[in-house]
């Protein structure tokens, strides 16, 4: 018999618990397949956030810590100036990265330290219930923006690929999304990529990730994905924002 | 090694360094901003890592990092930053790092000053931050003893695998006096860390964390913290300074205690039977010297760089059995030895005291 699809060793075989339709677990598995095509799993440390992903340390087969909200790139900054031949993530969603932690991914960035972050943008406080991110959409209904986030009350969502392109610490930035299959693809190509820089050593690189949270939107998830396309990706354009080239590092 | 002039914050730097001490992150505030700025050059030279973080919250979380990482980790900071650190700080102490934080404590509240205090005892010995949890305290009142307590620091830190605060102010933080360092050859051997996470290879993963869901782990998990921090007790310093026949005894630490022994020098030679406590760890609480300390005294009097915070803990590790009093200057204002003579005169001529 021929093995055609099994669970990547750098994911644990611990139950998730993301609500059905939460697109956490397929960017999860991304990762891990990854790191294992890589051959890295040995080798990596990964930095799980607050927020739904809170207990990444369970799912990721590897070594891992928990940090603070927003402030896992700061830590993945203290293992990897400790470990610098060690492939050191984190892996955070918007609420952590984009409002508590919007300094330390700017600086992280800035330092241009040899991390790789993975951002999973859901435009919503997933875990404590659906407030409102800095990410949200102008008019998105969240349980502190009730009647939509008004931009003249609540000012405008913060784009943080195109923000940390403009950094020169940074290596390699690309917005993805895993909503049919061929995104996934993508998705995939993308945090390899950014995997690969870190490894070539040649600065910070982060993957956004365009997510669902079908609970707190108030959607099915089939619903979900179609929102995240009709919605979000024309706020949040998927694409590569910076890629250092050859020779340029 | 011949004894060298040095300011305090420098020498506190090349201490650290020689107790093998790798790895720096901090952020400037006054009056400790010469330990990052000896740490930039001198680290590099014996290929550690120095490295100025956006903000004290970014700093200790970079050392948490470190640490969970397996390194020898220091920060340091002052008051104002010092309660930024806080949230980093108990994640540290709930995670069970190793790492050592330094506070050149300045006057507050708020911004406050940035001339010498002691208003951060509290903050210091009851935790910090949210949650169940201790630093190791040590107070150095010289140089020479931040320097000779800087090895310790460390090695408590590894051997508790706790957080090790030096409390110190920012007298100690700017003066200069002579100091000898250990010798630089002696090879620090750095305890083994199978916790650390270095990458998985040929065992098991680890994970640093202090989130338990479960709320009966999570209370276990209080549980062995507090019996190590009870384990803790025997690592108590302190220092005696005329205290076997005294019959007022002032109780200080750090700067202060200085300022103290001056007045008891004042009170002798005026016939009052003076002597001076002064803890060198605040946390654990050198309780039974204290009491020892103060057997035949029918006074003890505090003196502090604040508005009063180490009396709280002498009157309840005297239990109060003697009348404690209090004398302290506070917003960086510093007490002097005329001052504090006056309170001792003041206590001596009150007779025997009444307990409070």
């Amino acid at each position: 018999m021929i093995t055609v699809f099994e669970r990547p060793n750098s994911l644990t075989t611990a139950k998730t618990h993301y609500c059905p339709g939460c697109t956490h677990g397929i960017i999860h598995r991304l990762v891990a397949e990854v790191l294992d095509e890589l051959g890295v799993q040995e080798d990596t440390i990964g930095v799980s956030p607050v927020g739904c992903a809170v207990l990444a340390y369970d799912y990721f087969n590897v070594d891992m810590h928990e940090a603070a909200h927003g402030r896992a790139p700061a830590v993945a900054t203290g293992i990897k100036r400790v470990h610098p031949d060690k492939i050191v993530f984190t892996y955070q969603g918007d609420g952590d990265l984009a409002a508590i932690g919007a300094a330390e991914i700017v600086h992280a960035a800035a330092r241009g330290e040899k991390i790789t972050t993975i951002f999973v943008n859901n435009a919503i406080f997933g875990m404590t219930g659906g407030q409102m991110a800095p990410t949200t959409l102008v008019g998105q209904v969240s349980t502190t923006a009730p009647k939509g986030r008004d931009s003249a009350i609540q000012g405008y969502p913060l784009r943080i690929s195109e923000m940390l392109a403009t950094i020169e610490g940074t290596a390699y930035i690309a917005r993805v999304s895993v909503h049919n299959p061929q995104e996934v693809a993508k998705a995939k190509k993308a945090i390899k990529t950014a995997f690969e820089f870190q490894i070539a050593g040649r600065g910070f690189t982060l993957v956004e990730v365009l997510s669902t949270c079908p609970t707190n939107w108030g959607y099915t998830p089939k619903e979900s994905l179609k929102w995240l396309v009709d919605n979000m990706i024309p706020v949040y354009p998927l694409g590569v924002k910076k890629t250092l080239e050859e020779g340029k590092d | 090694m011949a004894k060298v002039l040095m300011k305090g914050n420098e020498a506190l730097g090349e201490a650290a360094v020689r107790a093998g001490c790798r790895y720096f992150f901090g952020y400037p505030i006054t009056p400790q901003n010469e330990i990052p700025q000896y740490l930039a050059k001198r680290l590099p030279e014996v290929g550690g890592v120095f490295l100025q973080a956006e903000s004290e919250i970014a700093a200790i979380n970079m050392v948490y990092g470190a640490a969970g990482s397996g390194a020898r980790v220091m920060t340091s900071s002052s008051s104002p930053g010092i309660s930024l650190k806080q949230e980093g700080i108990t994640y540290i102490a709930g995670a069970e790092l190793p790492c050592v934080i330094v506070n050149m404590q300045r006057g507050g509240p708020g911004l406050g000053s940035i001339q010498p205090g002691q208003a951060d005892y509290f903050q210091a010995v009851k935790g910090g931050g949210h949650g169940d949890y201790k630093l190791l305290v040590l107070a150095p009142a010289t140089i020479q003893e931040t320097v000779d307590l800087m090895g310790k620091a460390f090695d408590l830190a590894d051997e508790y695998r706790n957080p090790v605060m030096i409390l110190g102010d920012g007298i100690l933080g700017q003066m200069m006096e002579g100091v000898e360092f250990p010798a630089e050859e002696t090879p620090v051997t750095l305890a083994e860390k199978s916790w650390a996470t270095t990458g998985a290879k040929g065992r098991k993963r680890n994970v640093v964390n202090s989130l338990y869901l479960d709320p009966i782990k999570l209370e276990k998990h209080n549980e062995h913290l507090q019996r190590k921090y009870e384990r803790m007790a025997k690592e108590v310093l302190w220092e005696n300074y005329k205290t076997d026949d005294a019959e007022l005894v002032l109780v200080g630490y750090g700067s202060s205690a200085r300022v103290a022994k001056a007045a008891v020098d004042l009170a002798r030679a005026q016939g009052i039977k003076a002597g001076l406590f002064r803890p060198i760890t605040l946390f654990p609480f050198p309780k039974e010297a204290l009491q020892e300390a103060c057997k035949q005294a029918n006074h003890v009097l505090t003196v502090e760089m604040s508005m009063g915070q180490l009396v709280e803990d002498v009157r309840y590790n005297l239990e109060f059995k003697v009348p404690v009093h209090f004398y302290g200057r506070s917003g960086g204002m510093v007490p002097t030895n005329r001052a504090v003579l006056e309170e001792i005169i003041r206590w001596a001529k009150s007779g025997k005291g009444e307990n409070q």
